[in-house]
């Protein structure tokens, strides 16, 4: 009977403190999309009117999502394998999907951590390499691709990425990328490598580390030029915005992705505490700090963004200015930004030929330069990076802007990764010599040595395929399914007597309203409606194809039939073991009912 | 006597003007943006500056064309305007009559371009000689890429951090396999009884029989 049960009980590891969880818990929360994502939502979807919606989403989608998971793990102290198969055999491949879905979203977003650490490297040389473009093989003049777009775009794509024009086309393995990958999974496995001993001990620098870089930067960017014209264009709300169902659709999604539920790494951090733990208030917390870092997030960013445009706006208006000056011969400087509309309509009327003969650029507005968005790694490689050629001393900036996204990163990864390794190594499989740390490096192997496709030549597109179709519609069925598990399956009176023994109360009406109607009807209509807007159109992607005749933009290309059948499997495999083992699980049931009927029990 | 000195001066520089002109095909233009590099520094354009304009010309020329000992008055300048620019040509030391050709005069330019502009505190943008394209420095080409130095520098580190805790966790586990052997087994089954107990507490209800492995239970 005690060897049933051994797999509950059996040694389990415990967090050193409270704060060590909590910082986990936060650290797994808040990553990279907090930074890249949220500032991008909020400024193409009506600025501070957006913050409506998403705080209705994280009240009513989010938190309640949290808290669940949060109280089953520490309930049912296993992995979320055990978990679901505790509540019902037949559910033990929600547990699976889980791992599918964190284990390749391992895959992909490591390789963004090799990006990251490329930069870093990068970064402690002077002039920054993204500032000016190379200079050809017979030093004429400088490459084409380079100056038909700019620095920053040549150095991502040409000499970070080495990109193909076409997802079709692999390339080779860039062995600068690869270097970048196995220095990027190494350093995820000295952290991760005896579980959450040396885990709760790297939080303390990786959850925290953020924090201190957002703060300098919000300080630093509030003084620069061009600042505040940021700002006001991302706070200011726009209303009208709200009327387009897509806003809602985003802030829902992005609540949900951004509390990274449904990973089965909350479940297993939560697992891991003492049976009597407030978990009400550490989902609470986790959930109002990881939309207060979007929000803190967001504001360095405009500040940054808006000193970019303020700077482009300035070179633009500089261009037209030299013109004018050269072509009416001019003193120096007596146009200025200031006069510029004046002397226009001045020399227009007064000179009306001459006037026409200087090619002006018209779109020369800050408005223009602050609509300019960018998102995910375009923020990060692209715009951040030429905002910070403009600053000071770039180095610096370069470097803590870096560390800053690979701790963001390295702190998610921990709970990608042990949402693989707990599951694994609560089922049991494993042999008892085989010690846990080299069982969490032939892991680490086998999924770096996958990885390096996102090192060909074709890489980026890959991470943006995963990216798009791993990390969204299998979590929402995931997280759909953990509400009905726990709320209908196990039974919302069986719930609310384990959180009464785990804090002591009982879950107030709220709660229960979430769980039992509120919390899946959402998930139900953001499900559907994603995939409505998914299905509309035959998925294409930007491929930054040199030789297109609109070069620099990038061309709009769609998805051959053979990555599409790929991205099917994508979005199906992880979710295909919930149905697959309920069914399997059922015959097998039948089959021993009826032979337990035929043989009488001794 | 008179008459045919000024009667010359006039054909001279009638005959300079004339080939020193906008557009002339044996000069080049001249942009000085000085208020733009220099702001509030900014010095004014006069007279002492022109001169100085056409001596480091002069110089430039020497320097291109040795052994010809060019003087400022072998460089014409004309057409001045307010944006500060103005055209100039050449004439060669030897015979004033005759211009120095372009490609001579550009090539003189790029060869002493940055003394030309360090004499008026200005850069290639701001001293802009129309139609000559400052040559392209050629970038500094680290021995090793720096890059590499400071990837090398944190894997290392972490590379020795790996390698010292897989020892010392294989070391620790030696340790406590040597002390206890055997009442580890005991402890193990003691616990799970007592721990067996109190789930048994919380969870009330019927134990649920498809909730097992099914080896375990039919072994039993």
């Amino acid at each position: 009977m005690g060897k049933a049960k051994d797999s509950a009980v059996e040694e389990r590891p415990k967090w050193g403190n409270k704060t060590q969880y909590l910082l986990t818990s936060i650290g797994f929360a808040v990553g990279l999309g907090n930074v890249w994502r949220f500032p991008y939502l909020c400024q193409v979807h009506g600025g501070g009117a957006f913050l409506i919606p998403y705080l209705i989403a994280l009240v009513f989608e989010g938190l309640p999502l949290l808290y669940l998971e949060l109280a089953i793990g520490q309930r049912l102290r296993l992995g979320s394998v055990g978990v679901w198969n505790s509540i019902s055999p037949l559910l033990g491949g929600l547990g699976i999907a889980s791992t599918i879905v964190s284990l390749l979203v391992s895959l992909f977003y490591n390789t963004i951590l090799a990006w990251v650490l490329w930069y870093f490297f990068h970064s402690f040389q002077e002039p920054p390499p993204w500032k000016n473009c190379p200079i050809n093989a017979n030093l004429t003049g400088y490459i084409v691709e380079c100056e038909k777009s700019t620095p920053v775009n040549y150095f991502w794509y040409r000499e970070t990425l080495n990109i193909t024009p076409d997802i079709e086309i692999s390339g080779s393995l860039q062995w600068w990328m690869v270097l970048c990958l196995i220095s990027a999974w190494f350093i995820v496995y000295i952290c991760v490598i005896k579980g959450i001993n040396s885990i709760g001990k790297a939080v303390y620098v990786t959850s925290t580390f953020p924090y201190l870089v957002l703060t300098i930067f919000l300080i630093y960017s509030l003084t620069l030029p061009g600042a505040t014209d940021g700002l006001t264009y991302l706070f200011t709300p726009k209303w009208d915005k709200l009327l387009n169902p897509q806003v809602w659709l985003d802030a829902a999604t992005q609540i949900f992705f951004s509390l990274s539920v449904a990973f089965g790494g909350l479940i297993a951090f939560s697992s891991y505490n003492p049976e009597r733990n407030n978990c009400e208030r550490d989902a609470l917390l986790v959930g109002i700090i990881n939309s207060a870092t979007s929000l803190y997030a967001s504001i360095p960013i405009f500040s940054i963004l808006g000193f970019k445009a303020n700077n482009a706006f300035l070179s633009c208006m500089d261009k037209n200015i030299l013109a004018l000056t050269n072509e009416f011969n001019m003193p120096d400087q007596n146009i200025t930004v200031d006069n510029y509309d004046h002397w226009v309509n001045y020399l227009h009327q007064t000179y009306p030929d001459q006037f026409s003969e200087v090619s002006l650029n018209p779109n020369c507005s800050l408005q223009t330069f602050l609509e300019e968005s960018a998102s995910g790694t375009g923020l990060a490689f692209i715009a951040f990076t030429e905002a910070v050629i403009a600053m000071p001393v770039s180095q610096i900036w370069a470097i803590l802007f870096f560390v800053m996204l690979f701790s963001l990163g390295l702190s998610s990864m921990f709970g990608n990764m042990e949402g693989v390794l707990t599951p694994i190594k609560d089922l049991k499989v494993l042999p008892k010599w085989l010690p846990e740390e080299i069982f969490t490096a032939m892991a680490f192997l086998l999924c770096c040595a996958v990885a390096l496709i996102f090192a060909l030549g074709s890489g980026n597109y890959w991470v943006e395929v995963f990216n798009t179709y791993v990390g969204s519609v299998p979590l929402l069925i995931i997280a759909l399914f953990e509400l009905i598990s726990v709320i209908y399956i196990r039974g919302m009176k069986t719930f609310s007597d384990d959180i009464y023994f785990m804090t002591g109360r009982r879950p107030n009406f709220f709660w229960k309203a979430c769980w039992m109607f509120i919390s899946p009807a959402l998930l139900l209509v953001v499900f559907i409606a994603y995939v409505v807007v998914q299905a509309q159109q035959h998925p294409t992607y930007p491929a930054w194809n040199p030789d297109h005749d609109e070069f620099p933009k990038t061309e709009k290309k769609p998805y051959p039939d053979w990555v599409f059948a790929i991205i099917i499997l994508l979005s199906s495999v992880p979710v295909i073991p919930i149905p697959l083992v309920a069914i399997y699980r059922l015959i097998r049931r039948k089959m021993r009912r009826s032979s337990y009927n035929n043989n009488q029990r001794p | 006597m008179l008459d045919k000195i000024l009667f010359l001066l006039c054909l001279a520089s009638a005959l300079a003007d004339e080939r020193c002109m906008p557009d002339t095909p044996h000069g080049f233009q001249v942009r000085l943006s000085i208020k733009t590099a220099l702001g509030d520094e900014a010095y004014a354009w006069n007279e002492n500056e022109m001169f100085l304009f056409r001596a480091t010309l002069a110089f430039a020329m020497r320097n291109h064309m040795t052994g010809q000992q060019f003087n400022v008055s072998n460089i014409v300048v004309c057409d001045e305007t307010e944006r500060v620019s103005f055209w100039f040509i050449v004439t060669s030391p030897l015979d004033t009559s005759q211009l120095i050709d372009q490609e001579n005069v550009e090539a003189a330019i790029r060869r002493s371009r940055n003394r030309i502009n360090s004499a008026f505190l200005l850069t290639d943008k701001t001293l802009e000689f129309v139609d000559i394209l400052p040559t392209l420095g050629t970038p500094y080409v680290h021995p090793t890429p720096p890059w590499l130095i400071a990837f090398g520098v944190v894997m290392g580190a972490v590379g020795a951090g790996i390698i010292i805790m897989l020892v010392s966790s294989a070391v620790q586990k030696k340790l406590k396999t040597n002390k206890k052997p055997q009442d580890k087994d005991e402890d193990d089954e003691e616990e799970t009884r007592v721990k067996t107990m109190e789930n048994g507490v919380a969870r009330d209800g019927v134990y649920n029989m498809s909730f097992s492995e099914d080896e375990r239970f039919t072994a039993m």
